[in-house]
């Protein structure tokens, strides 16, 4: 055999492509007589729309059509839970509003022009007039007695409330508990941001009978789905196509209103349409994420060990449920995945999903995660400091280290490296001298400050898992197919969307060493809902775990075919039979070898040769789910900060990353998927919150206002791996997409207060804002004695 | 769209090659080069000069695309990612983006690698931190720029050491 291509850092074969411009993303796509979409969109936060006249519109030169929601009359876009009313309120996304507003920037109108400037202009000339209602903006006012509603059916602006775990007896053990510490941890509203923003071209194709729809999703088949149902359409008349694709992060793993207008104007127009997202309505109208509170009480006891965690979320979802997923998706992730790394006796929790006047929420790389680990990571760090234990001391006295573990929220955690990493990452920090540097700025009058995080994700998340949320329609599988040609070519298709994480790389090292194949004979097909029989796209890490998993059983199914028709052709037993580097050779002596493009020939061009009970082709289907809770990769993120006087600055002097994905299929892919990762991870604890006035009007408009960390931000980063091979897929890989954003708003934000230490001031929310740290450094200067109380300066 | 009478014949000078386009005087560089040109490899990602992801040079300077109009480039030299390279062969700065992991998604790419081709142009001695400096005009989602700066510092120590014939130094990058 020749040297596996599992585990090797391989080139990427997306590269050339995109580093000469040939890259086709969905505006690069220009055909024949086509037109553009732009959208009217709402001006008030909430309200009843009293008049919609679009006659200027249409009057305005270039401008084609423009389409109301009662000219269009397309069925809305519901997500659903299979749970009880007192627990779900299912709620319609209108793909056109046209009667209630929900939010600025809700879609009105779909406006279609000769060109996009006059698209634009055609949007400019609309006329709309509402009953404006008092809007409601955040937590405090969505659940305050007597607060307006959002959605008419959902009291309280509660559309999920429930209540997973309630281990029996909990109370007694915070009565009885050496120590009890709380936390209130709130994160703010961010924007996955992939730099290209959303678009569809849709175009009916006449001799297909069917509506081709070219769009940046990590979903395909599911945006056919909802295309075919909005339009009333068979789904076979629906065919979606993902070109390559600038960055998802998990807002295009939702199926969006506005792709599905445009797909109804070009369906009535008989022309093709499209729509490409200006950075304006994709900052303020598309899917936002994040905007969490926490209220975390936690039991100890005298030596450290956690006894009991009491946890009350609340996720601020927006105006409207996203598809598939549903406001659950943030709520149910936090509730379940909770307590993490930590072996835990008893949980209880209580998870909210709220309505507010604000563009709805989809999920956003590490789903709660980031959000619930920083919650629980302050737990461990106040109870350290209560306790008078070292930071790395109480989590090494807490963290599970026996496999398979059962947890207390009914998961069973597949082996990891929790306590190995943390150890690791310490050691660095040490041997790199940041403790000597931090006692050292210490008599300076420096404020350096060391902080970590540990966390396990929840990766590969099979139909089981999925199920337990109660989704109405339930992810988790995925299939692939192989096909070799009379060359002893191959070509892999999956159901799983690359959007930057090299699967066309990866999957093809999966496929290639699975045959014995050179890599340069593979190819990789995905997200063409004609080409692939069925997928459930890229979101949640799942791609390698699940889908990489499909595409090894898919060719090892082929290379069985290969060999069972070699053993036939040479009469010898087909155990006898082993695949090397293109050929089928016998186990023992080479000497008899035939290769795949010979197989080939006979499979396809002389079928005549083809032994008796051997069907003719090569090509093989494979699915692949997991009964079991997925895998769980891991990670102990360590952050060395240092904060600026008299700027409130918070300057990241090292950041090292010890993680565990399972087998690392390309280690450079992980790597870049950990970096990224962690610089999504810092924007959200340093820089990016999206935020709106007192009338609902987004004040992030553009990126003046919406600050994306630059590469003078973002720092090196030092990433060091180690291997658990995951039970249960079939590389041993598990998921690597999402460690990186979920470990480090939770190291930065402890380093920060290690550095804060002195002034007795914890911070707990995210953005930390560098007039918070200037503050606390002021307090601190004429505080020198030290202060007890856990405060955050407002 | 506006009348017949408004749209004007400019002559651009892209890539060494020179095209004539009629268009309408608010009609921007980037867009121009994109559906006009068919020239698809600069990409937009915010139209208000920020992402840097429509990075041209113009001149041999990088510029933003978005924010200007195809006309104000009439008489002057324009350079695209399609200008990188030759042929199917990667151009070194391209070459070195591949090797060291600059890119994932590939959406900002064309606007760093002709952000890079110009500054390095005008700063050949430019150390990482300059680099990184000049790397943060331009915005990146996945990468965590680090791979971009190793890329463009990479690229600039070879292009030194071709220059010199002097071994290239070793970066500080991991």
């Amino acid at each position: 055999m020749g040297t596996p291509l599992v585990g090797t850092a391989v080139p990427r074969r997306e590269d050339p492509r995109l580093l000469t411009g040939q890259g086709r993303f969905v505006d690069d796509i220009q055909v024949p007589h086509m037109l553009h979409a732009q959208f009217v969109r709402a001006s008030v936060a909430s309200g009843r729309i009293t008049s919609l006249d679009l006659s200027a519109v249409r009057e305005v030169p270039g401008v084609v059509a423009a389409f109301t929601a009662q000219d269009l009359d397309l069925k809305g876009i519901t997500a659903g839970l299979h749970r009880p009313v007192e627990e779900y309120v299912p709620t319609e996304m209108p793909v056109l509003a046209g009667d209630r507003v929900r939010f600025v920037g809700e879609p009105l109108a779909i406006v279609i022009a000769e060109n996009p400037y006059a698209a634009e202009d055609g949007i400019e000339a609309a006329k709309v007039t509402y009953d404006v209602f008092p809007p409601v903006l955040d937590e405090e006012a969505a659940l305050a007695d007597g607060a307006p509603l959002v959605h008419e059916r959902a009291a309280h602006n509660t559309l999920l409330d429930v209540s997973l775990f309630a281990t029996e007896g909990i109370d007694e053990i915070f009565t009885g508990a050496a120590c009890t510490v709380r936390v209130e941890s709130r994160t703010g509203r961010q924007n996955a941001l992939p730099l290209e923003t959303r678009g569809a071209l849709a175009q009916w194709d006449a001799r297909e009978e069917q509506l081709v729809v070219h769009t940046c999703t990590q979903i395909p088949h599911q945006v056919r789905t909802v295309m075919a149902g909005c339009l009333g359409l068979d789904e076979r008349a629906v065919r979606v196509i993902v070109p390559d694709m600038g960055g998802g992060f998990g807002i295009k793993c939702v199926v969006g209103r506005e792709e599905i207008a445009v797909g109804a104007a070009a369906l009535r127009l008989r022309r093709p349409v499209k729509w490409i997202e200006d950075r304006k309505d994709a900052l303020t109208a598309s899917f936002l994420a994040r905007e969490q509170h926490y209220s975390l009480r936690a039991a100890f006891d005298a030596d450290g060990h956690i006894l009991a965690l009491d946890a009350d979320v609340v996720c601020d979802m927006g105006a409207y449920s996203c598809y598939p997923f549903t406001v659950g998706i943030e709520p149910l992730m936090a509730s379940s995945e909770m307590p993490g790394v930590y072996r835990l006796p008893a949980y209880r929790v209580r998870g909210r999903a709220i309505t507010t006047n604000k563009a709805p929420t989809a999920p956003y790389r590490g789903v709660s995660r980031p959000q619930y680990v920083m919650a629980v990571e302050r737990v461990f760090e106040r109870a350290a400091r209560e306790l008078g234990l070292d930071p790395v001391e109480i989590r090494r006295r807490n963290v599970i280290t026996d496999f398979p573990y059962r947890g207390v929220n009914n998961i069973t955690y597949d082996p990891g490296s929790y306590r190995e990493s943390l150890d690791l990452c310490e050691q660095v920090l040490r041997n790199e001298g940041w403790y000597d540097r931090q006692a050292e700025a210490a008599g300076q009058g420096r404020h350096l400050g060391i902080g970590y995080s540990c966390f396990s994700e929840r990766t590969g998340y099979g139909t089981a898992a999925f199920a337990q949320r109660k989704m109405k329609v339930v992810p988790g599988f995925d299939l692939a197919e192989v096909r070799m040609d009379t060359t002893g070519a191959l070509t892999v298709t999956t159901g799983t969307v690359s959007h930057g994480q090299s699967h066309e790389t990866t999957m093809a090292q999966i496929a290639a060493d699975e045959l014995g194949l050179d890599l340069h004979k593979v190819k990789l097909h995905q997200g063409d809902t004609d080409r692939v029989a069925y997928g459930w796209g890229t979101f949640a890490s799942r791609s390698i775990a699940i889908g990489g998993s499909a595409v090894r059983r898919a060719a090892r199914l082929l290379g069985e075919r290969l060999r069972v028709l070699a053993a036939r052709l040479l009469d010898v037993p087909y155990e006898d039979t082993v695949l090397d580097q293109g050929n089928v050779r016998l186990r023992e002596g080479p000497q008899r070898v035939v290769s795949f493009v010979e197989l080939a020939e006979v499979a396809y061009l002389r079928a005549d040769l083809l032994p008796v009970g051997i069907e003719p082709g090569l090509t093989a289907t494979a699915s692949f789910d997991t009964l079991s809770d997925g895998t769980f990769s891991n990670a102990t993120h360590g952050v060395v900060v240092e904060l600026h006087e008299g700027t409130g600055q918070v300057e990241i002097l090292k950041y090292v990353c010890v993680e565990d994905c399972g087998v690392a299929i390309n280690p450079t892919v992980v790597e870049g998927q950990c970096r990224g990762g962690i610089a999504q991870g810092i924007a959200g604890a340093l820089y990016e919150q999206v935020t709106y006035d007192a009338q609902g009007d987004p004040e992030c408009t553009g990126f003046m206002e919406y600050k994306v960390p630059t590469a003078a931000e973002i720092p090196d980063i030092t990433i060091l791996h180690l291997e658990t091979p995951s039970l249960i897929t079939e590389t041993g890989a598990k998921g690597a997409g999402e460690g990186g954003t979920i470990g480090a708003p939770a190291a930065v934000l402890n380093a920060v207060n290690d550095a804060l230490r002195p002034t007795g001031i914890e911070l707990e929310n995210t953005p930390i804002r560098p007039e918070q740290v200037q503050l606390a450094l002021e307090q601190a200067s004429y505080a020198h004695q030290g202060h007890e109380q856990h405060k955050e300066p407002a | 769209m506006n009348s017949a009478t408004d749209q004007q014949l400019v002559t651009l000078t892209v890539n060494g090659t020179s095209r004539e386009v009629v268009l309408d005087p608010r009609r921007t560089l980037a867009d121009t080069l994109r559906h006009e040109l068919g020239l698809t490899g600069t990409h937009l990602a915010c139209e208000h000069g920020i992402c840097g992801a429509c990075t041209v040079l113009v001149d041999g300077r990088p510029a933003r695309s978005c924010l200007m109009f195809a006309v104000q480039a009439e008489g002057r030299q324009v350079r695209t990612v399609e200008s990188l390279g030759e042929g199917d062969q990667l151009g070194d700065l391209q070459q070195s983006f591949a090797d060291h992991h600059g890119l994932q998604c590939g959406f900002c790419t064309p606007g760093f690698l002709m952000l890079a081709e110009g500054f390095l142009a005008q700063n050949p001695d430019a150390d990482r931190e300059e680099i990184r400096e000049a790397v943060s005009s331009n915005l990146c989602r996945c990468t965590g720029y680090q791979t971009i700066v190793d890329a463009v510092e990479h690229c600039a120590a070879a292009r030194r050491t071709q220059r010199t014939g002097r071994l290239p130094y070793e970066g500080n990058a991991q």
